[in-house]
C-alpha cells in the first residue's frame, strides 16, 4: 500500500492509506497515512458497523486537508483482540458414523453455508476446491491427520489454497449461525478451537511441516501463532 | 488465543521496506469536489475470474457496483471472517457511496483497483509496471483522490 502510495501520488493523484501496521509507513514515509490499531484484515474497524467505519473514513480524509507531507496521524480508537468474546456458534451433533467426524461436520453444516451465499450473494469458497467437494477434500486431509504421506492421498499442488477454501466454509457459514462474525478473530478462533475440521487441518499441518512438504503446501492451513 | 496481530507486526517490522528517496505529494481539490476511488491491497477478485497466484503482480478491474467478490489475498494472518460478514470492513465501497450521497465526496469512480499485498521483496513491478498503469486508469477515470485500505 505505502509503495502504490508514492507510485499514484506522482503520477499527480492525491493518496490516503489506511494502515494496521505502523512500522512500515514510519519506514516508507508514503504521503499521507491513517495508522489505524485494529486486527489485521479489518482496517475499517468493524464489519458491520457503518457508523464506525464512517468515523475511520472521515478521519482519513481529513489528511487530505494537510498542505504537506508525509502525514502520518494515528486513529484514536483501538480494537484489541483480546477483548473479543467467544463466538456463540454450535456444530452438528454426529449423523453418519461411518464417516470421519470432520467429514461428517462438513456435511451437517452444508445448509448453513448455503443460507450465507444467499444472504451475502457472494463466496470467496471455490477459489481452489468447489463447494461440493469440500466434504472430500476434509476427508484428504483427515487422512494425512491420521498419519498417511501428504503427498499419497490426492489433493494436488494447491493443497494449501484448498486447506484456506475449508477455513473459509466454516468462517462464511460461522457467520451465518451467529448472525455476524463477532469480534476480531472470533470466528477462527471457533473454526480451529471447537470444530473436528480445524482439529483436523492443525494436525495435517504440523505432520505436512515436520515431513517437509512445501512451504506453502502447510503454512496457508492456520495462522502462524497456531504452531 | 494467540496474539497474532502483534506477531505479525512484530515479524513485518524486521523486514526490509523499499526505499524512495522523497515523498512526492499532489494537493488534492476540496474532497467534496473530489473523485474517489478505492485502491486495495487484498486481492480482492470477481465471481468467475481466476484467482490470484502467490506471487501474483497483476491487479483487477472492480466495477462499481460489483459486490460478487472474493478475498483473494492467500495470508492465513489476518482475520478473514470480517469480509465475509462485511465487505465494506476492507473495501468500503457502500460508505463512498453514501459519503457521495451526501455530499461528502464528489462523485465515485467507475472503477475500482485491487493488487496482491504480498508482492516479491522489490516490489520493482509495481513501482515500474502495474502501480504507473493503474495510476493511468484511475487518471482516465478522472480520479483525483485514492483510498489505500490493505488487510
Amino acid at each position: 500500500m505505502c509503495t502504490l502510495a508514492h507510485v499514484f501520488e506522482a503520477a499527480g493523484l492525491s493518496t490516503v492509506a489506511v494502515v494496521p501496521i505502523r512500522n512500515v509507513a514510519e519506514r516508507m514515509h508514503p504521503p499521507r497515512v491513517l495508522a489505524v490499531e485494529f486486527p489485521l484484515g479489518l482496517p475499517l474497524g468493524k464489519p458491520g458497523d457503518a457508523e464506525f467505519q464512517h468515523r475511520v473514513l472521515e478521519a482519513a480524509f481529513t489528511l487530505l486537508e494537510e498542505p504537506a507531507g508525509p502525514v502520518l496521524a494515528d486513529f484514536p480508537e483501538a480494537i484489541r483482540t483480546e477483548d473479543s468474546e467467544p463466538l456463540q456458534c454450535s456444530v452438528p451433533p454426529r449423523y453418519d458414523p461411518n464417516l470421519h467426524p470432520a467429514v461428517d461436520e462438513a456435511q451437517g453444516l452444508r445448509a448453513a453455508y448455503d443460507r450465507a451465499v444467499a444472504r451475502n450473494g457472494r463466496t470467496t469458497v471455490g477459489s481452489h476446491v468447489a463447494v461440493d467437494d469440500i466434504a472430500a477434500a476434509i476427508g484428504k486431509f483427515a487422512r494425512i491427520a491420521d498419519g498417511e504421506p501428504w503427498d499419497g492421498v490426492g489433493l494436488g499442488e494447491s493443497m494449501g489454497r484448498v486447506g484456506q477454501d475449508i477455513r473459509t466454509y466454516y468462517e462464511e457459514l460461522a457467520c451465518e449461525l451467529a448472525d455476524g462474525p463477532g469480534g476480531p478473530w472470533a470466528a477462527e478462533r471457533w473454526f480451529y478451537e471447537q470444530t473436528e475440521t480445524g482439529k483436523v487441518l492443525l494436525e495435517a499441518r504440523r505432520r505436512m511441516r515436520e515431513a517437509g512438504a512445501p512451504h506453502l503446501a502447510w503454512f496457508l492451513l492456520s495462522p502462524a501463532s497456531r504452531e | 488465543m494467540p496474539d497474532n496481530d502483534q506477531a505479525m507486526r512484530n515479524f513485518v517490522g524486521t523486514l526490509p521496506v523499499p526505499e524512495f528517496a522523497e515523498t512526492a505529494f499532489t494537493t488534492p481539490p476540496p474532497l467534496r469536489d473530489a473523485r474517489v476511488a478505492i485502491v486495495t491491497s487484498a486481492a480482492l477478485y470477481r465471481e468467475g475470474t481466476p484467482p490470484f497466484g502467490v506471487p501474483d503482480v497483476h491487479f483487477e478491474t472492480i466495477p462499481n457496483d460489483a459486490r460478487d467478490l472474493k478475498l483473494g489475498h492467500v495470508s492465513p494472518n489476518f482475520d478473514r471472517a470480517g469480509f465475509a460478514a462485511d465487505l465494506n470492513v476492507v473495501y468500503p465501497v457502500d460508505r463512498l457511496a453514501e459519503l457521495a450521497a451526501s455530499g461528502v465526496v464528489g462523485s465515485v469512480a467507475d472503477h475500482h483497483y485491487a493488487f496482491a499485498g504480498n508482492q516479491p521483496d522489490t516490489v520493482s513491478e509495481v513501482r515500474l509496471d502495474t502501480g504507473p498503469a493503474c495510476a493511468k486508469k484511475l487518471r482516465d477515470d478522472g480520479v483525483e483522490v485514492v483510498l489505500l485500505t490493505p488487510v
